[in-house]
């Protein structure tokens, strides 16, 4: 487990901002009517959005919206990792991943990186720009080593690259997130083999069939494409 | 050709997102095509092809899928809707198949949502997808924003079934993985694993008849059925049927996602997809076949080795999500795995006492052993602690994090003693307390 406890220094108050509380309607319309609790964890990540964490004023207003118990409330933001409780770097705040696939392919040397540009992790620096952690699998192990910074994926990572991402931010700039060899995705770096024949993506697979071992009354049925 | 699948027996034929993944694109590649024959055919003819494809879960469980659905109540009965929940908490260390599904292939899933949620007379489903995929989220909400304009979901649509298809998603916990805990944490509050029995067909979201699937076992559906059950049942060993996502990551030359024939041999799969192991094949050293959950195989028993839930379970170790960690003899074993005890500290929920207090108690041995400090008879401590932290717990997460390291020591124990052996050489002060120096 992880132990997580809300920051000593707390706001003394909370508002939604009229962007955010239209998103969190959004959220409540997808539960049915007496389940608007399961918007808990969709609520606080718009909450976090919004002050770049979340604190305990935050916590208070989202019970009261959902109608729970502020326990409950609490009990999620602790328990989710995702959620910041204390305030992060604003410009860039890097997550690092630091499981054993990407620690094969060398996550302990980008830690190095973080190190120096930011300094030790989970500590925010003095201008309030920057901070890191280390978290667990992010689920992009075929483009390792990866960061997550402000929520986009920064793939196949060295030193160098990561050292450069962060120059960018340092200057204002936004760096695109994605491949950072020049991979589309998770292919096979500049040497696809699969998913090369024509045939696939000439729309022949569109046309009408009939289904293998279709019921009788299917098999006479009406057509096979659905209007567009 | 490379591998063993040819192109044309590929599902996922946008896996590398090199063409559009919106609705044109899809379509142009067989996806929604026919999908209302398949409806019209009937639930039981669907349950039906789906069993004998012999599709097992892609989650790492590998149960089957058509049985799975059958056990779901026949009736819609006493104002409880059944549900279809789709596991999308992609979170198994290795594992990154779901993210190209969601953001490549995003219109296999939904019509793969409509037709098994047909099959168990749902009217809603859920995708629950991990909180970090916010991209992937991003066009998987407007992929099914483009179904709903389209007609082919939602209220009245063309399919003849009302169904309406919703996202939601976490804030990083890996136990939400578990279905039990997904549906917890689906219903607002901490993804705690519940008790079974009652199983989710019985009881599961909101109480209501409930079942829980991966992305791909959903996605593959309706290929499965519009190119017939024993197409898929063509590929691979009896019992380990169809094609399958691998995800490659590690010291391979070039790691990557692909799909493949079931049961294709390790070596096949490494030297015609991944341009084979770093530094050779001599090179390499063991591989976590299928996720961080499942206990490692050395080298020696790679070579044939047909990448299947059976072969790979008589090895006592796992197909699970298909996710091959390659590790060359360059990798400190014992360090590896000590990260992801690690990782199992971090991420148990801390319900069960076993998995709780031994997750950490692991971890901390564990690093002990990868400096070489640990004691020569902690080793058998440690297996002893890890036995009875398996099969003691209310989910798999305390067997999870015993399997690793029980595989470690299966084949690699003189690693360890070597290393607390030479620990000890080189300082012969150590052994006993710790000596201090005198003021």
């Amino acid at each position: 487990m992880s132990v997580r406890r809300l920051a000593k220094e707390q706001p003394a108050s909370f508002a939604f901002s009229a962007d955010t509380m239209a998103k969190a309607q959004w959220w409540i319309a997808k539960y049915p009517a007496e389940r608007r609790q399961s918007a808990v964890i969709p609520i606080l990540w718009l909450v976090q959005k919004q002050e770049g964490w979340v604190s305990e004023p935050a916590i208070r207003a989202i019970a009261e919206l959902l109608g729970m118990p502020v326990i409950r409330v609490l009990e999620v933001a602790t328990f989710y990792t995702m959620f910041q409780l204390e305030p992060v770097g604003k410009v860039a705040f890097v997550q690092l991943c630091g499981t054993t696939p990407c620690m094969l392919c060398g996550a302990n040397d980008l830690k190095a990186v973080l190190h120096e540009k930011i300094g030790p992790k989970n500590h925010v620096t003095a201008d309030g720009k920057f901070s890191w952690e280390e978290v667990e699998c992010l689920g992009a192990c075929s483009n390792a080593p990866m960061a997550a910074i402000n929520d986009y994926y920064y793939e196949d990572l060295t030193p160098e690259t990561l050292g450069r991402i962060l120059d960018d931010f340092a200057a204002g700039k936004s760096p695109q997130p994605g491949s950072y060899i020049g991979r589309k995705a998770s292919e096979p770096h500049n040497s696809i083999k699969t998913l090369t024949d024509p045939k696939l993506y000439d729309g022949s697979a569109a046309k009408k069939i009939k289904l293998p071992n279709a019921p009788e009354k299917a098999k006479k049925g009406k057509t096979a494409e659905t209007p567009a | 050709m490379v591998g063993i699948l040819e192109d044309k027996d590929r599902i996922f034929t946008n896996l590398y997102g090199l063409h559009d993944w919106g609705l044109e694109g899809a379509k142009k590649r067989g996806c929604w095509n026919a999908t209302k024959d398949m409806l019209d055919a009937g639930r039981d003819w669907i349950i039906d092809n789906v069993k004998q494809s012999g599709l097992r879960g892609r989650g790492g469980a590998g149960f089957g899928t058509g049985l799975k659905w059958s056990f779901m109540p026949k009736e819609v009965k006493d104002g409880r809707p059944h549900y279809l929940v789709v596991n999308a908490d992609e979170s198994e260390p290795g594992t990154c198949k779901d993210r190209e599904i969601m953001r490549h292939d995003p219109h296999l899933l939904i019509e793969g949502c409509l037709i098994a949620s047909f099959a168990m007379q749902a009217h809603a489903c859920y995708i629950y997808i991990r909180g970090e995929y916010v991209r992937e989220r991003e066009v998987l909400e407007a992929a099914i924003k483009q179904a709903y304009e389209a007609k082919l979901i939602g209220k009245n649509n063309v399919h003849g079934w009302d169904f309406d298809l919703y996202v939601h998603h976490g804030a990083g916990a890996y136990i939400c993985g578990e279905e039990t805990a997904l549906l917890e944490s689906l219903e607002g509050k901490k993804g705690q694993p519940r008790l079974k029995p009652p199983f989710p067909a019985g009881a599961g979201l909101y109480g209501c008849p409930t079942t829980v699937n991966n992305v791909e076992s959903i996605a593959v559906v309706g290929t499965i059925l519009r190119r017939g059950a024993g197409w898929f049942a063509g590929f691979g060993r009896p019992n380990n049927t169809g094609t399958k996502l691998f995800c490659v990551s590690g010291h391979v030359n070039l790691p990557c996602n692909v799909e493949e024939a079931m049961s294709i041999p390790f070596r096949q799969l490494m030297e015609d997809h991944c341009g084979g192991i770093r530094g050779g094949w001599g090179n390499l050293k063991a591989v976590i076949p299928g996720g961080s959950s499942v206990a490692m195989i050395p080298a020696e028993q790679c070579e044939d080795l047909p990448m299947d839930f059976d072969a790979l379970r008589e090895l006592k170790s796992g197909l699970g999500t298909a996710a091959v960690i390659v590790m060359d003899k360059s990798t400190d074993l014992v360090r590896a795995i000590a990260r992801l005890s690690y990782f199992y500290k971090h991420e148990s929920c801390g319900q069960c006492t076993p998995c709780r207090e031994g997750t950490g108690w692991m971890w901390r041995v564990m690093e002990r052993m990868a400096t070489g400090e640990a004691d020569m008879k902690e080793i058998d401590t440690l297996l002893d602690v890890a036995s009875q932290v398996e099969g003691h717990t209310i989910c798999a997460l305390g067997d999870a994090a015993a399997w690793p390291i029980q595989g470690l020591f299966r084949h690699f124990r003189h690693e360890v003693e070597d290393r607390i052996t030479s620990y000890r050489a080189n300082r012969p002060h150590v052994q006993g307390a710790t000596l201090v120096a005198a003021e």
